[in-house]
């Protein structure tokens, strides 16, 4: 069998891949995942537009379009009712019937109210990041007068608030969840994982048997628990931090126990043996010697967990327990579709929840592909 | 009727992977005699296993044949090729265990951790005759004890990992043996163990070969192992053959430069205080690469060299393929 | 002669080891239950106020004025004027008796609330583990034995959209459809005329008929988790020489991939039941809000929003003794299937 290994090896000389340095190797292999790379830039597209929300969306998260409620999604057209091509978009805005017999709304195209799409204009009035107000818009839709008209891309809701809009500024939140949560659970999870590999003995049993103890309660009636704890008239900033706060608590484990894993197995290595030996001090040999060696499992491993975060904080949300209007995440707006009438009459508003499952798998990918990458006995053409 | 068990022409095997094409055999030629033991030597990488996992049919994607055939020449059946035979056709079935069966080189990792020892050897015997379970048993017992595990009844149902490595390779040994195969196959079997135990398992195939009277096609890279074992030998070399005489022949006085490079190579012949030389060292600028055709000569042996190299040998006849 | 004289005492001794595995893990089991009732504890205890102020507030707001004497009366028997420690004590106690304190928000004390929603989340998360196992199982070994091809391809994708989905939104989704398309409800765990019926076959027919969507929606998840595990542990192992050596038996296909690698891919299989039950619980939880079943999930979430903590707690402490106990199961099936840890 070995000689079956030896012989497919890579053609590529030996010399030709020493030149290359472990995080040039890891690119390489992590290219090769196109899936991956693809989720990451989509990630980075999407924390972009979320982060930058105000210009990205077109309306503000409260605002709300009387003349459309409950209205669906509505289309961006380059060919007006008689057939004609007109090289900027544009879209027709609704008229009302109210249906005679079962009351029910509908809306109809009106081709009387046609509006044109402006990108990079000025629009409705909003304040970036609280820190200025600014009018810029990513598009406006305007008619031939340029008066504001009107366009949901992803509908509106009960309020007639732009389902679009709101999703972009919910994904702020629950996506930032999603990275500050990680943050506190990679400090906590080195923190911890790394004093018990180091230490050992005690510490480590302790440690260990935390471990357990968290991983064997299920967590979301734990979280459940825990947020409904937090107290009602806490501010939205306080009862954020405190989802996350809860959320990254308890998902620390997997990475503490990989991290004692990979500390345990490092001590012994001859060249840590060394390290100590030529009078490396304790800190020099964890974050010169040892940190190198598995942060990149470490990093993989957070990836993988972003998602947990984020469904965990929609879960939650969804309940009602966790985060509460007036912030808007994408938990809080699935709350909205919690009936299924509404959900019948008006499917839409389960957007978010794509976005949801666009996000968590983009997250999911591009975690195995870091995998892959942080690998560094994976370099040949097989497996 | 030849005596020879099996007649391997113009074997080829490629591997396919994202990185390239392998050529890991590129026109494989030479015959196990019946009865006797065959060695193919050479280093990692020059398509000793290969060649061995085509006899079996055992090569998988991203390998595949691409050329030559195996002739078998079994006694109880009439003479076949191998290579021709469909993917899944029962004879490849019959032929693996029944009539050729292999040893491997890791006793440690070649049985099943979960299942019983005894569960693992009489497997093929179920696998080839229509016996009871019980009887597999019993056969499996009679066999194990045969090359050498004490206390059978006992051993029978203990798990390999309670085994040591020598054991578990006695086990391997019986598991190829228990349907009397007409040709082992012996895939480095010595390589993974102490060197007191190798000459245990060496002195063992060594017997079961006389009493069983089969066929031994034996790969090793231990030049010490094939003087030890061996009747014939095979040379081969990034996928081919490149010297094929007697044990004698080619352990005395090899006509090859590649051979003669391994022979010199190894500690035990070299004189003392002198570095060892490498392979490079002894065949110079001899070009060993290109596939020149095995040419007989007239001692017998078969040597692949340019025309211009055999002059000065006394050939057979001329440029004789096998 | 030596051999045979031990050999009775070596029997003996396996079986001390592996009787040993099982008594150390069953014990293994106690602090860790202590750990999570200290956590349990903590969290009923957590939420400002007590049961007294709350019962204060709602006697205050009736207009009730309560006498110094009578709210030092009421805290002493909560045992609420013991220290902390106490407190615990006499909780754990009363637990461990069966006696799971009272539950204000329904009036009743919890024992004759929570078992029965604590059986039917068994039997969906049970339910559950099973869909999960007898979808994963054969997609997970096809996946493997067909690597790369269009119906690994197909898996894959469906595994990794399946484990991007919260399985509210699977709920949700299963619901419109269901009634939009083939116009049945499939909230609750019962047809309507059978809801108020005391049990009987057609009963028990009709909910195990219902059974399998919460069962579905809940084990997603797990499934396609479990799907890609199986497919990388037999991808490694079909590739190991143990496997090769039986190939060289002459082994056919199928019963090879069954009883080689399979045997050894379905331990870390059987040892996913100890990570899954968690997650199941949790899916659970929140499934049976959106489904409308009478389980756990929906009287937790009323507990906690009430913050009837006695309540609230139980919950939370029988659905963790539910994980760990799952889970020791599945170490010990383990062990059995696997005789590596029998003997370690």
């Amino acid at each position: 069998m070995s000689d079956v290994a030896q012989a497919t090896i890579a053609p590529e000389s030996p010399a030709q891949q020493a030149l290359l340095t472990p995080s040039q190797l890891a690119w390489k292999r992590f290219k090769r995942h196109r899936l991956a790379l693809i989720s990451g830039l989509f990630l980075v597209i999407l924390y972009l537009i979320t982060g930058f929300a105000e210009f990205f969306a077109p309306y503000e998260k409260t605002t709300r379009n009387i003349k459309a409620i409950y209205a669906p999604p509505m289309s961006i057209d380059f060919f007006d009712t008689e057939g004609n091509f007109q090289f900027r978009p544009f879209t027709y805005g609704y008229t009302l019937t109210i249906d005679e017999v079962t009351w029910a709304r509908k809306y109809i195209e009106d081709p009387k109210q046609k509006f044109d799409f402006y990108f990079f204009s000025r629009g409705e009035s909003y304040e970036f990041w609280n820190l200025f107000k600014a009018d810029f818009h990513f598009f406006v839709v305007k008619d031939e007068d340029g008066r504001l008209g009107y366009f949901h891309l992803l509908g509106t809701d009960q309020l007639g608030r732009d389902v679009l809009s709101r999703v972009l500024y919910g994904g702020r939140v629950s996506l930032s969840i999603g990275l500050i949560g990680i943050g506190l659970t990679l400090f906590l999870g080195v923190l911890l994982g790394g004093f018990a590999g180091y230490i050992g003995g005690f510490v480590d049993r302790v440690v260990q048997r935390i471990i357990e103890v968290i991983q064997s309660l299920p967590t979301l009636p734990l979280w459940m628990s825990l947020t409904a704890a937090l107290p009602a008239h806490w501010s939205s900033i306080r009862v954020y931090f405190g989802v996350t706060l809860i959320l990254s608590f308890f998902g620390w484990t997997a990475l503490a126990r990989q991290v004692r894993g990979r500390f345990l197995a490092l001590r012994d290595e001859d060249f840590i043996v060394a390290a100590r030996l030529i009078g490396g001090g304790n800190t020099r040999v964890i974050f010169k010697h040892m940190m190198p060696n598995f942060m990149s499992h470490t990093i993989t491993t957070a990836t993988l967990a972003v998602p947990g975060m984020i469904l965990g904080e929609t879960a939650l949300s969804f309940l009602g327990i966790g985060l509460r209007p007036p912030i808007v995440s994408w938990g809080v707006l699935m709350k909205e579709a919690q009936n299924y009438q509404v959900i019948v009459m008006t499917p839409w508003i389960l957007f978010p929840g794509l976005f949801v499952v666009l996000a968590v798998m983009a997250y999911n990918l591009l975690g195995d592909g870091l995998r892959d990458a942080a690998d560094p006995h994976n370099i040949g053409g097989l497996k | 009727m030849t005596d020879n068990v099996l007649e391997i022409r113009d074997l080829g095997v490629e591997f396919k992977t994202d990185t390239g094409t392998t050529n890991a055999l590129r026109g494989v030629n030479f015959d196990v005699p019946r009865g006797k033991v065959t060695a193919i030597v050479g280093e990692s990488g020059s398509g000793k296993s290969v060649t061995a996992n085509c006899i079996m049919r055992l090569i998988q994607r991203p390998g595949r044949i691409t050329s030559g055939s195996i002739l078998f020449n079994p006694t109880s059946t009439e003479s076949f090729d191998i290579v021709a035979l469909p993917d899944k056709d029962s004879l490849i079935y019959e032929l693996r265990g029944g009539l050729i069966s292999m040893v491997f080189q890791e006793p440690m990792t070649a049985l099943s951790p979960v299942h019983k020892v005894g569960d693992q050897v009489s497997e093929a015997i179920l696998c080839h005759r229509n016996v009871s379970k019980a009887e597999a048993w019993e056969e499996a017992a009679e066999m194990l004890n045969h090359v050498g595990i004490e206390d059978v009844s006992r051993r029978i149902n203990m798990y390999p990992f309670e085994f040591s490595g020598g054991m578990r390779q006695r086990v391997v040994i019986a598991t190829a043996l228990v349907c009397h195969p007409e040709v082992l196959i012996c895939d480095e079997p010595t390589t993974a163990l102490d060197v007191t135990i190798q000459a245990e398992i060496l002195t063992l195939i060594k017997r079961l070969q006389t009493e069983l009277n089969n066929s031994i096609l034996f790969i090793t890279h231990d030049i010490g192992v094939v003087a030890q074992i061996s009747d014939y030998v095979v040379v081969m070399y990034q996928g081919r053959v490149l010297e094929i005489g007697s044990t004698h022949q080619v352990l005395k006085d090899p006509k090859h430069p590649y051979t003669q490079g391994l022979l010199a190579a190894i500690p035990g012949i070299a004189p003392p205080d002198q570095r060892l030389s490498t392979i490079s060292d002894v065949v110079g600028d001899i070009d060993i690469t290109t596939a020149y055709p095995l040419t007989t000569l007239s001692d017998g042996r078969k040597v692949s060299l340019p025309q211009e190299a055999l002059r000065k040998f006394s050939i057979r006849r001329t440029s004789e393929t096998l | 002669m030596l051999r045979s004289i031990l050999k009775p005492f070596q029997v003996v001794s396996a079986r001390v080891r592996s009787m040993n595995y099982v008594t150390r893990r069953i014990l293994g089991m106690f602090p860790t239950l202590f750990f999570i009732s200290i956590i349990v504890f903590v969290i009923i205890d957590l939420p400002p106020g007590d049961i007294v102020t709350s019962r204060l507030d709602r006697m205050e707001a009736q207009g009730v004025e309560a006498s110094p004497e009578y709210v030092r009366n009421l805290r002493a028997r909560y045992d609420l004027d013991k220290p902390l420690y106490l407190q615990y004590l006499f909780w754990i106690g009363k637990f461990v008796t069966g006696d799971l304190g009272y539950s204000f928000f329904y009036s009743k004390p919890v024992n004759e609330l929570v078992w029965e929603r604590l059986g039917y989340t068994l039997l969906i998360t049970v339910a559950a583990l099973f869909f999960t196992w007898i979808v994963a199982l054969p997609f997970g070994i096809y996946s493997a034995v067909k690597q790369y091809s269009i119906g690994d391809y197909f898996i894959t994708v469906v595994a990794l959209v399946g484990l991007a989905t919260p399985n509210f939104l699977l709920a949700l989704l299963v619901m419109y459809f269901s009634s939009e398309y083939f116009g049945v409800s499939i909230g609750g765990l019962f047809s309507v005329e059978y809801r108020d019926e005391v049990w009987s076959l057609d009963k028990v027919m009709d909910m195990l008929f219902r059974l399998w969507i919460p069962a579905s929606v809940v084990g997603m998840g797990g499934t396609a988790v479990t799907m890609r595990l199986l497919r990388a542990n037999l991808l490694d192992e079909l590739n190991k020489p143990y496997v090769v050596t039986a190939r060289a038996k002459g082994v056919k296909p199928l019963k090879l991939i069954l009883k080689y690698p399979l045997r050894i891919a379905i331990n870390p299989f059987i040892s996913t039941v100890g990570l899954l039950l968690p997650t199941l619980i949790s899916g659970e939880a929140i499934v049976s809000v959106v489904l409308n079943l009478p389980t756990t999930g929906r009287m937790l979430l009323d507990a906690l929003l009430a913050q009837d903590m006695y309540l609230a707690g139980s919950f939370l402490m029988l659905l963790a003794i539910l994980t760990v106990v799952g889970m020791l199961i599945s170490d010990l099936i383990l062990a059995w299937s696997d005789p590596r840890i029998r003997y370690e």
